[in-house]
């Protein structure tokens, strides 16, 4: 009844507005998704430098034609990115004229920050594609390097748009329009300290776990070759090393937000009235009684926050109800989730380090391999679970405690017909990826003479001969 | 020159370079499309490829750096334009999607029926795309959208004669420039035959583009009358530029001559666009937003000229590197250049 009424209570708000539903579920279904391809920007580059580095100092034939195919992925992930990222920047405005009309001036400079590394990203990704026919080894290497670093400056910059919503300064609000904006401030607001390091480090984990988990498959399938072991370490090395640390940011950042976004800390514990000695709940149903179903751990609510019991943890109740963020079993779950994946996850890479110390090898239990093969899904399923709880819990607001979400929508009519559209699209967008990496696979476990043909590399062969009446074409 | 001034030269700057390098990819993909069937089509499909496979995803940066100057710069422009235009420029989003997913998948799908059917959506997404963003422009240039969200109309904003005739313009003028590039990618590579080809086609786009944008001229004296006078008192000389640039290209075609149509071809375009932009000078939505009214505050137009000038010396040498070895390819020819993947280690 519970959930009946507060979902009542949503439609009455979304109401209001006849485009506000659409245009966050468009919003939210898109970001998802481009998050994941965002994830593989920043961090496979680094993975298959890290192959191409191996390779080229230990002579390794095996790393360099790992570096080499992941490269061809990167070409294609990076490809269904840009432009699942452009729709993004129309959205912006399509969806979001009142956010980009007002505040436009004040984050957008980051979006132009972001353009440039994005730039960069592309060109370099298309020269070391090139690269390998045309350059030699070391060089080669070199041309590979700035593609990392512009994921990182382009992740910098986008999650940094995303920390001044959550924390916006750097302006003054006059009338309603912005007077004196201040770019260092909105630049290095105070989220990004934490929202930043704890998004590339995600990218690092989810992509490391993802690879490995595909060399995973194959070994289960009894291809226990070089090839695939080497395909499965250095990934999962990145991810390991990852996941630890990336427990510890994310700790310090739901401290950080206890602080900054107490209603959000509140939602995301079901925490209903300020009080100390918080139970924090594993799992469970969120209701205005607290938690229900869930397992309670006496007094660890209240220790995550200030480490010790007695700490008082701001409730829900403390903002009125229209100010507090929808769907919280939800966030409350979504955050529960990405906590114990990640403390699985670490769990995963301990039992590699373990085995690893002993034998030099990987685990020789079939579970481990299945585990792994679990993990790349896993993390993706962390990685959504916790941008959730950013934005979810950021709700009703899109600029945090100075613009409503529902004040900022398009009025335009028809956003219930393009998210219908972008659904059945991006559906069939997502099919024929999985599809053309699953045939580029193929192709290369039958070593199929020429390989597939990536969306910047050079053609296998020359253009077409001059003039010459052959059935021709390349390949 | 005020600071608006400035970040809006660096918009149109952007935009120049987004018509004309995305305009030629728009293009290329416009000729994949009409290339038919048989043996020719099939090398002239395999000449586009070649020719814009290492540089199609950095030809549509440009539009990244014009949506994100117009946002945070010009925001009031940004929101009113998006929402007014919602139709439109939902539908060049999709293209977009269509488009560079068609274009990454057709080479590596392994069916026969599915690499033709990403061509296929890389062709028509090829041109429907240009033609939405050429009727947005035309909704801008003649006056449609007002300052606000969704305050005009969200169909005859774009559903009118100057509009579709500029989305027309769009898809002519990209095939033009596409096929004179064509033209000289054919001849790089030694293949006589497709430089006739593309030399036929560009002859053809140049003379519809340019009877298109006389046919369009006309059609703003009619209906937005503020741009027509424009375009024939401070905008002329960038018309006659225009004009003489594009006819310069039509003689040395029908020469076949071997150098010059490039940059005269660019010329005809960059020269329009500035045309356009002189004769709406100064408002940003024509009549009813100027430039200065519409800026954002001065230290975010400050922001965004420092990052101009950071992308101008970062971005440009990186993209010269890029241009210079795809055209290096197509010089020497990848078999011969090539070498067994993976390289030998060290070399």
């Amino acid at each position: 009844v519970e959930t009946g009424i507060s979902f009542v209570t949503d439609l009455t708000t979304l109401a209001a507005s006849s485009q506000l539903a659409p245009a966050r579920s468009q919003m939210a279904f898109t970001l998802g998704f481009h998050i994941i391809l965002a994830s593989l920007g920043v961090a496979f580059p680094a993975i298959m430098l890290i192959a191409n580095y191996l390779g080229l100092r230990r002579n390794d034939a095996d790393a360099l034609e790992l570096a080499q195919r992941w490269s061809k992925v990167t070409a294609v992930t990076f490809a269904v990115g840009a432009v699942t990222g452009t729709v993004l920047s129309f959205e912006f405005g399509l969806l979001w004229p009142e956010f980009t009309g007002r505040f436009g001036n004040v984050f957008g400079i980051l979006f132009a920050i972001e353009g440039i590394f994005f730039f960069l990203e592309a060109i370099f990704i298309a020269i070391y594609i090139f690269g390998w026919k045309r350059l030699s080894g070391w060089p080669h290497f070199w041309t590979g390097v700035p593609v990392v670093i512009a994921g990182l400056g382009g992740a910098f910059s986008v999650v940094a748009v995303n920390a001044w919503m959550n924390q916006p300064q750097g302006f003054t609000l006059a009338d309603g329009r912005v007077t004196d904006v201040e770019p260092l401030k909105v630049i290095f607001n105070p989220a990004v300290p934490y929202e930043v390091p704890h998004m590339i480090l995600a990218a690092y984990l989810v992509t490391g776990f993802l690879v490995a988990s595909v060399y995973a498959v194959g070994m289960l399938r009894g291809r226990r070759d070089r090839h695939h072991r080497l395909g499965l370490l250095i990934p999962f090395t990145v991810a390991a090393i990852a996941t630890p640390i990336q427990f510890i940011v994310g700790d310090t950042a739901t401290r950080a937000i206890a602080e900054d976004q107490p209603v959000k800390f509140a939602a995301m514990g079901c925490v209903q009235t300020t009080h100390r000695d918080v139970t924090e709940y594993l799992g469970g149903r969120c209701t205005s009684d607290g938690v229900k179903g869930g397992i309670g751990i006496p007094g660890l609510n209240s220790f995550l926050v200030g480490f010790s019991t007695d700490t008082e943890v701001t409730g829900l109740d403390s903002v009125a109800p229209s100010d507090r963020p929808p769907a919280n079993t939800l966030l409350h779950l979504a955050f529960d989730a990405m906590v114990g994946i990640c403390v699985l996850l670490i769990g995963l890479g301990a039992w590699l380090g373990l085995a690893w110390w002993r034998r030099r090898d990987i685990p020789r239990s079939r579970w481990f391999l299945r585990a792994t093969a679990a993990s790349g899904v896993a993390a993706i399923v962390a990685l959504e679970c916790g941008w959730i709880v950013t934005e979810v819990g950021r709700q009703p607001w899109v600029v945090y405690e100075i613009m409503r979400t529902e004040d900022a929508v398009t009025g335009a009519s028809g956003v219930w017909v393009t998210f219908s559209a972008v659904l059945v699209l991006y559906t069939a967008l997502a099919i024929a990826t999985v599809l053309i990496l699953r045939t580029m696979a193929h192709r290369w476990r039958a070593e199929e003479v020429g390989d597939p043909e990536v969306p910047y590399g050079p053609s296998e062969a020359a253009p077409p001969p001059p003039a010459a009446p052959t059935s021709g074409g390349p390949g | 020159m005020s600071t608006a001034d400035a970040v809006a030269g660096v918009l149109w700057v952007c935009a120049t370079l987004y018509a004309v390098f995305g305009g030629a990819d728009f293009g290329a993909g416009f000729w994949t499309l009409f290339a038919g069937t048989g043996e020719r089509a099939e090398r002239a499909r395999a000449l586009v490829d070649w020719a814009i496979g290492p540089v199609w995803e950095a030809n549509h940066v440009w539009l990244i750096f014009v949506l994100v100057v117009l946002w945070t710069a010009f925001s009031i422009a940004f929101s009113s334009i998006m929402s007014t235009l919602f139709i439109p420029l939902s539908l060049a989003a999709f293209g977009i999607v269509l488009r560079g997913s068609g274009f990454a998948f057709h080479k590596m799908a392994r069916r026969l029926r599915n690499r033709q059917l990403a061509e296929r959506a890389f062709g028509l997404s090829s041109v429907v795309t240009p033609f939405f963003m050429g009727t947005v422009v035309g909704a801008i240039a003649s006056g449609r959208v007002p300052v606000g969200n969704a305050a005009g109309d969200a169909v005859t904003s774009w559903l009118n004669a100057p509009s579709l005739l500029t989305g027309a313009l769009f898809v002519g003028t990209g095939a033009y420039l596409s096929a004179v590039f064509l033209v000289s990618d054919a001849r790089r590579a030694g293949d006589l035959d497709l430089e006739r080809y593309f030399s036929a086609r560009a002859l053809g786009a140049g003379l519809a583009a340019g009877a298109i944008a006389l046919a369009g001229i006309l059609v703003y004296r009619a209906d937005a009358r503020f741009i027509y006078d424009g375009l024939t008192s401070e905008g002329l000389p960038l018309v006659i530029v225009s004009a003489v640039c594009g006819l310069g290209v039509l003689a040395l075609l029908w020469r076949g001559a071997h150098r010059g149509t490039r940059p005269l071809a660019v010329g005809a375009v960059a020269a329009m666009i500035w045309g356009w932009g002189v004769a709406q000078y100064p408002y940003l939505l024509p009549q009813t937003l100027t430039l200065e009214d519409g800026a954002a505050a001065g230290e975010t137009l400050t922001a965004v000229l420092i990052v101009f000038a950071i992308a101008v010396v970062v971005v440009l040498p990186a993209l010269g590197f890029l241009y210079t070895l795809a055209q290096r390819s197509v010089l020497e020819g990848d078999a011969k250049a090539a070498r067994p993947p993976p390289p030998a280690a060290g070399s």
